[in-house]
């Protein structure tokens, strides 16, 4: 039995200016435990992806495809057998943790309405175990804290408890969209730390959505590099590191600044990440791309296994050029 | 190039009067002190980091060294006149000669004027007299430098994407000449492969023009690749001031250790095997912040005279400031 496995996912918008294409024919899989990181710049279409999973998507999309989840289809369920699998099932985590909290309600209220909704646990019973597992997300004096609203709360302290919320139903899969972009870089530390904690010592699987290349190298098994909606490279996250194969991914790389490096010029991408209203034809960086070539214009790469096992990658230029 | 000096900035201060909830009309206000005696060097044609994180104080530095927001105490050297002391009609001379580019692209352009407008509007403000043609071609001419097509002179602002927003906006600061440029968070809203471009851009403008930087940024790794020194702050207090490498490679006060330990490397094998140093709690509160050493609260080392005696900047090695009671 497959844990997770999404095949050919697509995601559109109808927009009044025509159709937005947001997600095309994304395929993946995770196995159990383990932690993917989808990575991309904006408008790649990462967050829609999960989006379209969770049945998230706003009024004017659409989504079609397949996602099975522990072998159940749960792409376009309803929204009452959706619920039997948000929260007990797969969870999520947002960016920004204050506008994903309701700031009328105390956090107490917020968790505990999960544990008696989903549950059926008395209130008494359900403030208790919310209060266990804010200690299990290091919140000091959780007793006393539980009682306050989300803007009493640091960014951090908000983010773990919206760690903490997602917990609550032991689901097998969390999803992170962007979980410490709004943060700052120690505090991330300290989110990325209690996530890997969490995945030790719950076993959840985790979907690690970032464009911080830093966070997914040190904080996934595999990665999936997206963009304009396609995914480009699909690998362990060692050999997307060690030895990329797509264009798109080596010029990725290559153009953040390292710490622990000193180079004179940063290289770049030339040109502007693609447009989503127009529809686009064929591979969707061969206007950046420094190798691109007539069919890339064209006709869209598959997406296909390369000399290592389970190295996937959607690019017409043979490996052996790009070297 | 020659080193001259030409900022020096000494013990600079800022404080607000901030209310909090429940206060009554005719409570007192309470005073957070936003930036708390920064004292630094700048010579001609390098690039000072200032990096913290959010609520530092690092953009109120910046606002406060040119006069947006009023200091409370200390002095701005520029080329030997202090900026503070100034009178507006003076302080104006001066203002072309330090331009700012600002964190959000998009919101730092007036939505309402095209990009030729934009770029051309400090040069109407401070040389009036120009003549439309002249006007025109040195908009042209600074619209190339930062690698804008001329035929977009006429266009307006949402038709841009953020990449070509921040050229637009370095564009407006380069049209009068300035000496310095003061850069906050400049890339910090773009998308990494744009992040690139606009930081390669900054770089080879200030080698072709001789231009000093001052380069505020949370993200440590953009500043350390573009400073020639870097200023760590924390909570409006100087922790440490050094060369970049050596802030990296031996980083002296807690705070920059555990900053630069935070700092995600984008390489699997030394990420997965690092051994971080975590900050535990959170910030403590700017209106009330903790005896002696600001830093104490969060810090491994504290001991007895962190909480009684606040540490002062000291030179820990040449040319590398600490401001810690145990830094060796």
């Amino acid at each position: 039995m497959s844990f997770l496995e999404v095949n050919n996912l697509n995601v559109e918008f109808n927009t009044a200016d025509g159709i937005v294409r947001a997600v095309n024919n994304v395929s993946f899989s995770l196995e159990e435990g383990k932690i993917l990181a989808i990575v991309g710049e904006s408008g790649s279409g990462k967050s829609q992806t999960v989006f379209a999973m969770m049945g998230l998507l706003d009024q004017n999309g659409r989504a079609t495809g397949s996602v099975k989840f522990e072998d159940q289809e749960i792409l376009n369920l309803s929204i009452s057998e959706l619920n039997l699998i948000r929260s007990e099932k797969i969870a999520m985590i947002f960016q920004d943790p204050m506008t994903s909290l309701n700031p009328y309600m105390k956090v107490s209220e917020q968790m505990a309405e999960v544990l008696i909704h989903h549950k059926g646990l008395s209130k008494t019973e359900a403030i208790k175990q919310s209060i266990s597992m804010l200690d299990a997300v290091q919140i000091p004096e959780a007793r006393n804290l539980i009682r306050m609203y989300p803007h009493e709360f640091s960014g951090g302290m908000r983010q773990r408890v919206m760690i903490a919320m997602s917990l609550l139903c032991n689901p097998k899969l969390l999803i992170a969209d962007e979980p410490t972009t709004a943060l700052d870089v120690t505090v991330q530390a300290q989110i990325m730390h209690l996530l890997s904690d969490i995945q030790r010592e719950f076993g959840t699987s985790i979907i690690l959505i970032t464009h911080d290349l830093g966070v997914v190298a040190g904080n996934s098994d595999k990665t999936l590099v997206m963009y304009g909606g396609q995914v480009m490279e699909i690998a362990k996250t060692e050999l997307i590191y060690e030895r990329p194969t797509h264009p798109y991914t080596q010029g990725l790389i290559s153009a953040v600044p390292r710490l622990d490096d000193s180079t004179d010029k940063l290289k770049t991408i030339q040109g502007n990440p693609p447009d989503a209203m127009l529809d686009p034809v064929g591979c969707p960086f061969s206007p950046r791309c420094k190798f691109s070539k007539d069919i890339c214009s064209t006709q869209a790469p598959e997406l296909l296994e390369v000399g290592e096992s389970n190295h996937f990658r959607a690019c017409h230029v043979a490996f052996e050029e790009l070297l | 190039m020659n080193h001259e000096t030409m900022m020096q900035v000494e013990n600079l201060k800022v404080h607000f009067d901030v209310s909090s909830e429940g206060d009554m009309p005719w409570t007192k206000r309470k005073r957070l002190q936003a930036v708390n005696g920064v004292s630094f060097e700048l010579k001609s044609g390098e690039t000072l980091g200032i990096v913290g994180e959010s609520g530092c104080g690092k953009s109120t530095l910046a606002r406060a060294i040119i006069s947006m927001v009023p200091a409370e105490t200390g002095r701005v050297l520029w080329f030997g006149k202090d900026l503070l002391a100034l009178q507006k009609t003076e302080m104006r001379k001066h203002r072309k000669e330090i331009q700012m580019i600002f964190q959000d692209p998009l919101a730092s352009l007036n939505p309402r004027m095209t990009i030729g407008e934009i770029i051309a509007e400090p040069l109407k403000t401070h040389y009036p007299k120009t003549s439309k043609a002249d006007i025109k071609a040195k908009v042209e001419d600074v619209m190339n430098k930062v690698g804008l097509l001329e035929n977009l002179i006429n266009r307006y602002p949402h038709e841009f994407s953020g990449g070509q927003c921040q050229r637009i906006g370095i564009a407006r600061a380069l049209i009068l000449k300035p000496k310095l440029i003061i850069c906050d968070e400049p890339v910090s809203a773009l998308d990494v492969s744009i992040q690139a471009q606009v930081i390669n851009l900054l770089m080879d403008l200030q080698k072709e023009m001789g231009l000093t930087l001052i380069f505020i940024a949370h993200d440590l790794s953009i500043v350390k690749h573009i400073s020639n020194k870097i200023m760590v702050l924390y909570m409006g207090n100087m922790v440490e001031l050094a060369k970049s490498e050596d802030i990296y490679n031996h980083p002296r006060h807690p705070y920059t250790q555990a900053l630069i330990s935070a700092v995600p490397i984008p390489d699997p094998k030394i990420e997965k095997n690092k051994d971080l140093i975590l900050i535990e709690g959170d910030l403590p509160s700017p209106i009330n912040p903790p005896s002696g050493c600001i830093f104490r609260t969060r810090c491994k080392k504290a001991q007895d005279i962190c909480s009684q005696e606040k540490p002062e900047l000291k030179e820990a090695a040449s040319s590398h400031e600490v401001a810690c009671h145990f830094n060796d």
